[in-house]
């Protein structure tokens, strides 16, 4: 097999025999990305050579040296644009490293110089609403990678980056990494730091690897995890090394099918996948019960005020005082420079979710949609308290259709919206979740499997999803491009 | 005539602390435009907030030194509004569960005592500074993020001077905690006033004006004056106020409106969502409590108490804790039966000195103990009053002791009555005509002798003595 | 629920965004549609149910107020579309 299409974890065993070097990697990279990143596009500001500098400035010596990681557009890199896809941040080059680039560099990690596409402020479920322009899947180039993370989960998929991070707010790892047949994990909040993460709702947000196996996730997450003195809502608490978690044997786990979650609007295809990875597990030796998270329906909209409300606030700094586009109109007044800049800065879908945020946040309208949303969402998370007490994981379907195509749902928010259906609840719940590919449909779409676990248990996650995928073919499977 | 003006004030202080609320950033005033700042404190995108807890104990401990209670479970919240002095166009602010709430602080105004009610102490961010020029105004954030706590009073201040009065005492309690440097001139303490009037007979508030820019506790008192007034001139003339933000001229001594457009305020407060909330154990708080020392007002009426002081030389002295200190150290040594002796070269001389050094009674150079000791020599009447004041002077610059002053100056006060024998000799001779006046009668030729046996003695002479010698003599 | 044009226009306001006829006309159709979406969460009851606003059960992450380093001003001011010697500059601001 080309180096590209290696796993980190196969890599980093092909560098410590001597067969190649950090250098032969990038250029199979580089080579990779000049033939397919036309076509995907799953980078951005990558010109037509595929070659991009690569930051390993301050790359330490650590057990990950000479592996390079694509990023998403909205995690900054000092020195290398930083644009969250959206025209407002334009020529952004933040003076410092997130938490996670710094950590990733002491392990030896280098960073690939473009960055991955998304949707603009990580604002959607299909990578459309990138001002570069949509991704695709690689898959299948009409139908989109999903999204917010679609650029990154495209790459890995296309065999055009080792591995990438991502962020999740409502599933924007866990739904481009089943629409693209990859790995991809939302961890626990407060697992891995948020420095660094251009914000969307902060107390949603989580930066999350996509991977081509579980090894390597854990590989990504025993590198990312960890407290951050810099960021207030990162939990000082043991990470444990979640390899130890990949043990192949779930012998006598108890795991919870949630039965709101197989209702009407659920694929049929995705359906018989979801249900034939059930049988598998069962296979293997664990337990499935039926469990009830009674307030399932309720989390698209409860979700839908929190982060509006929060990215309103969050997307409030885009001035054009400090950074990123002005109107330099001069004849114009200091709010109409506010007005005219954001206008022309923020594409649609931001400016909707500004309005509606805003809205949700007014004054007489706090209580009846704000407040409301809190309250609900505490009964989403004692939904899982609850099931938590009977089972020690629940399994889902990552997404209730495999990968639409590209222009299928842009014009219509509400049902874009939903495409986040099961997704969300862990972000809401602050729980971690994962997808590991399930499956395929006819027409030869990925499905995901969605795994969750209490908080700060991602080996649980990894070590049934690793169970699950030694014992398939599908991660394997590779996409003909 | 017949209208009470209603006054509430709301201050803003910065907090001493070494860096800002929410990062490492130096807090020093005076420094190069945009030199402290950093990625947090910027807004940067992707930065995010971590809170000072010496900022946060500071906010609990003036609650506290207010009378305030103390939230067990207390949260920051985003107060969102666009302007360019704001980094990230909201605020972190407390909404609805400030730090402290409910305390009162007790002040005197025109010898009467009254009790100022606190409504909250509530801890924030602060802002940039925009620097205004002809076409465009520029920002500087060295000050964006510095810790600011915010004290607001119940609308129960009735007069300029009670306003006045409260802001005084406030001042030297918080330099008492030391949680502040109260530089107004800095712009580290900053006063907004709620001003209305009302008839005395009724009881709702009238339409208010909210006072801004001014830049002293004089200033303060002067445009609660001039306001108070012409809502008195408007309400009188059968006009109508309107609810506005004034700003003070202190050049004018006049209030006008602000130009800007002002709008109805929607700040969307939220609770901050990346500052988890936090608890205020009531131990911690008790400890926090132990920490405050005896503050201002219980000063005051101690040194009364227990010095027998006036309560204008206590409140002179009790105003600076520095100061009081210093004082309290001279009144607890001083043995002698009068402390008003003690007091008033404290008070006076010795205050005036620090004063026109701007510095603390304990920065001039003169021991306490050195203090008592001149006031020893001028009461067993070793030196003279005019003498001892040459003497303070140059222990002020010297911080040599008094008794070395004296000796070297010649300065002590002869009352032995052998060694002013001579002069009071030479005096008479010369002075045939005086002493038969004296003799006749004449009271006053007896003070002129009195005055040329002072000349011979070059002063150094008892006055006292001298009269009683003359007297026997004559 | 419908979001009337005036209030469209407030909020637009208040997030500080232009919005042209034709684009507040879309919005408005959109806005009306989540909106009455999210009414669904008029149904459930949430009588004695506390907020939740911090998903992490800690509390008081606080650091010790000690002074670390600050950017540059040319790294502070590196990316600001209009600056004059170390301030950033904005239209002319009336108070």
């Amino acid at each position: 097999m080309e180096l590209n299409a290696l796993t980190a974890h196969q890599l980093l065993k092909e560098i410590a025999a001597g067969g190649s070097g950090s250098r032969d990697i990038v250029s199979g990279l580089v080579a990779r990305n000049k033939q397919l990143n036309q076509r995907v596009k799953g980078y951005v500001r990558l010109d037509d050579s595929g070659e991009s500098l690569i930051d390993d400035r301050s790359s330490g010596s650590g057990v990950l040296k000479g592996i390079p990681i694509s990023v998403k557009d909205n995690i900054c890199t000092k020195g290398l644009n930083t644009e969250c896809c959206s025209q407002i941040l334009q020529g952004f080059k933040p003076p410092y490293d997130a938490t996670v680039i710094r950590k990733l560099k002491q392990a030896g990690v280098c960073v690939f110089g473009a960055k991955t596409n998304m949707d603009e402020f990580a604002f959607g479920s299909s990578t459309e609403n990138s001002c570069f322009g949509p991704t695709s899947n690689p898959w299948n180039l009409e139908c989109v990678p999903g999204g917010s993370s679609g650029g990154s989960a495209a790459v890995v998929a296309s065999d055009q980056a080792v591995w990438a991070l991502g962020s999740d707010t409502g599933g924007s790892i866990r739904q481009p990494a089943s629409f693209c047949g990859v790995v991809g994990m939302k961890p626990t909040y407060g697992r891995v730091s948020r420095y660094g993460l251009i914000a969307f709702a902060s107390s949603l947000d989580q930066i999350g690897p996509i991977t081509k196996d579980t090894r390597d996730c854990a590989i990504l997450m025993n590198a990312i995890s960890g407290h951050d003195p810099l960021d207030s809502t990162s939990v000082d608490i043991e990470v444990p090394d979640f390899t130890e978690s990949l043990t192949g044997d779930i012998k006598g786990l108890k795991i919870g099918i949630p039965k709101e979650y197989f209702v009407e609007g659920l694929d049929k295809e995705v359906k018989a996948v979801i249900e034939e990875a059930m049988e598998k597990l069962k296979s293997l030796g664990a337990k499935c019960l039926p469990v009830s998270l009674p307030h399932t329906e309720y989390a698209v909209p409860v979700y839908y005020i929190i982060a509006t409300a929060e990215a309103s606030s969050n997307l409030a700094r885009f001035d054009g005082v400090q950074y990123g586009l002005r109107n330099k109109d001069l004849k114009q007044g200091l709010i109409d420079m506010y007005k005219r800049t954001r206008q022309e800065g923020f594409g649609q879908e931001a400016k909707r979710r500004i309005i509606l945020g805003t809205f949700v946040l007014s004054h007489g309208y706090y209580d009846a949609y704000y407040l409301r949303a809190l309250k609900v969402r505490t009964l989403i998370k004692q939904d899982f308290d609850r099931a938590f007490r009977d089972v020690d994981c629940l399994i889902t379907p990552t997404s209730p259709t495999p990968a639409f195509r590209i222009g299928e749902r842009i014009k219509d928010p509400l049902k874009m919206y939903l495409s986040d259906i099961f997704t969300i609840s862990a972000n809401l719940s602050g729980i971690p979740a994962i997808s590991v590919p399930a499956g395929f449909t006819r027409k030869g779409l990925p499905v995901g499997l969605q795994i969750l676990s209490e908080p700060f248990t991602e080996g649980m996650l990894l070590r049934v999803a690793h169970a699950f995928e030694q014992n398939t073919p599908w991660h394997k499977e590779k996409p003909k491009l | 005539m017949n209208y009470q003006p209603v006054i509430g004030l709301e201050v803003h202080l910065h907090l001493k602390t070494k860096s800002k609320a929410f990062c490492g950033c130096s807090t020093e005033f005076g420094k190069e435009p945009n030199s402290q700042v950093c990625p947090v404190c910027l807004g940067f995108p992707g930065s995010l907030p971590v809170l000072n807890q010496t900022a946060f104990f500071y906010a609990v401990k003036t609650g506290l030194a207010l009378n305030c209670s103390i939230a067990e479970f207390t949260k920051f919240d985003r107060k969102n509004y666009y302007y360019p002095d704001l980094p990230k166009n909201y605020q972190i602010s407390q909404y609805d569960m400030p730090i402290a709430s409910e305390g009162f602080l007790d002040i005197e105004s025109e010898g009467k005592p009254k009790r100022v009610g606190i409504i909250r102490v509530h801890l924030e961010e602060d802002a940039g500074k925009l620097i205004h020029r002809d076409d465009s105004s520029c920002v500087d954030f060295n000050r964006a993020g510095i810790p600011l706590l915010e004290i607001v009073t119940k609308p129960e201040i009735n007069s300029p001077l009670e306003a006045y009065e409260y802001l005084t005492l406030l001042k030297s309690t918080l330099e008492y905690l030391d949680v502040s440097d109260c530089d107004m001139e800095k712009g580290s303490l900053r006063c907004d006033a709620n001003v209305s009037v009302r008839k005395k007979s009724e009881t709702t508030l009238g339409t208010k004006t909210e006072l801004k820019n001014m830049n002293s506790f004089k200033g303060v008192r002067d445009a609660l004056a001039y306001e108070i007034d012409r809502q008195i001139e408007v309400l009188g003339s059968g006009g109508k106020l309107i609810q506005e933000t004034r700003l003070w001229d202190p050049q004018k001594l006049k209030t006008h409106p602000m130009r800007s457009k002002e709008e109805a305020m929607d700040y969307r407060y939220f609770p901050e969502p990346d500052l988890p909330p936090f608890v205020i154990a009531k131990d911690k708080c008790a400890q926090i409590k132990r920490e405050i020392p005896e503050l201002p007002r219980q000063k005051v009426l101690r040194f009364m108490k227990e010095y027998n002081l006036s309560a204008y030389d206590a409140r002179v002295l009790a105003s600076s804790k520095s100061n009081a200190l210093y004082a309290e150290e001279c009144l607890v040594n001083y043995s002698g039966k009068d402390k008003k002796q003690i007091v008033n070269w404290l008070t006076g001389a010795l205050l005036s000195q620090a004063r026109s050094r701007n510095c603390p009674l304990s920065g001039l150079k003169v021991t306490p103990s050195d203090l008592i000791k001149l006031v020893g020599f001028v009461e067993k009447q070793q030196v003279s009053a005019l003498s001892a004041k040459t003497v303070l002077a140059q222990m002020i610059s010297t911080g040599r002791a008094p008794e070395e002053i004296i000796k070297e100056k010649n300065l002590s006060q002869i009352c032995d009555e052998s060694s002013l024998e001579a002069f009071i000799e030479e005096a008479i001779k010369e002075n045939p005509k005086s002493v038969k006046d004296y003799q006749q009668g004449k009271q006053n030729a007896l003070m002129f002798l009195v005055g040329q046996t002072m000349k011979k003695s070059k002063g150094k002479a008892n006055p006292k003595v001298v009269q009683e010698l003359l007297k026997r003599r004559i | 629920m419908q979001i009337k044009e005036d209030t469209l226009n407030y909020l637009a306001h208040l997030g500080r965004i232009e919005l042209e006829a034709q684009e507040s006309k879309i919005l408005s159709g959109q806005l009306k549609d989540i909106l009455d979406f999210i009414d669904q969460l008029k149904k459930v009851d949430i009588k004695d149910v506390s907020a939740t606003s911090h998903i992490l059960s800690i509390s008081n992450v606080l650091r010790d107020d000690l002074s670390g380093e600050s950017l540059t001003r040319e790294d502070a001011l590196k990316n600001a579309p209009v600056k004059e010697g170390n301030f950033f500059v904005v239209p002319k601001v009336i108070e």
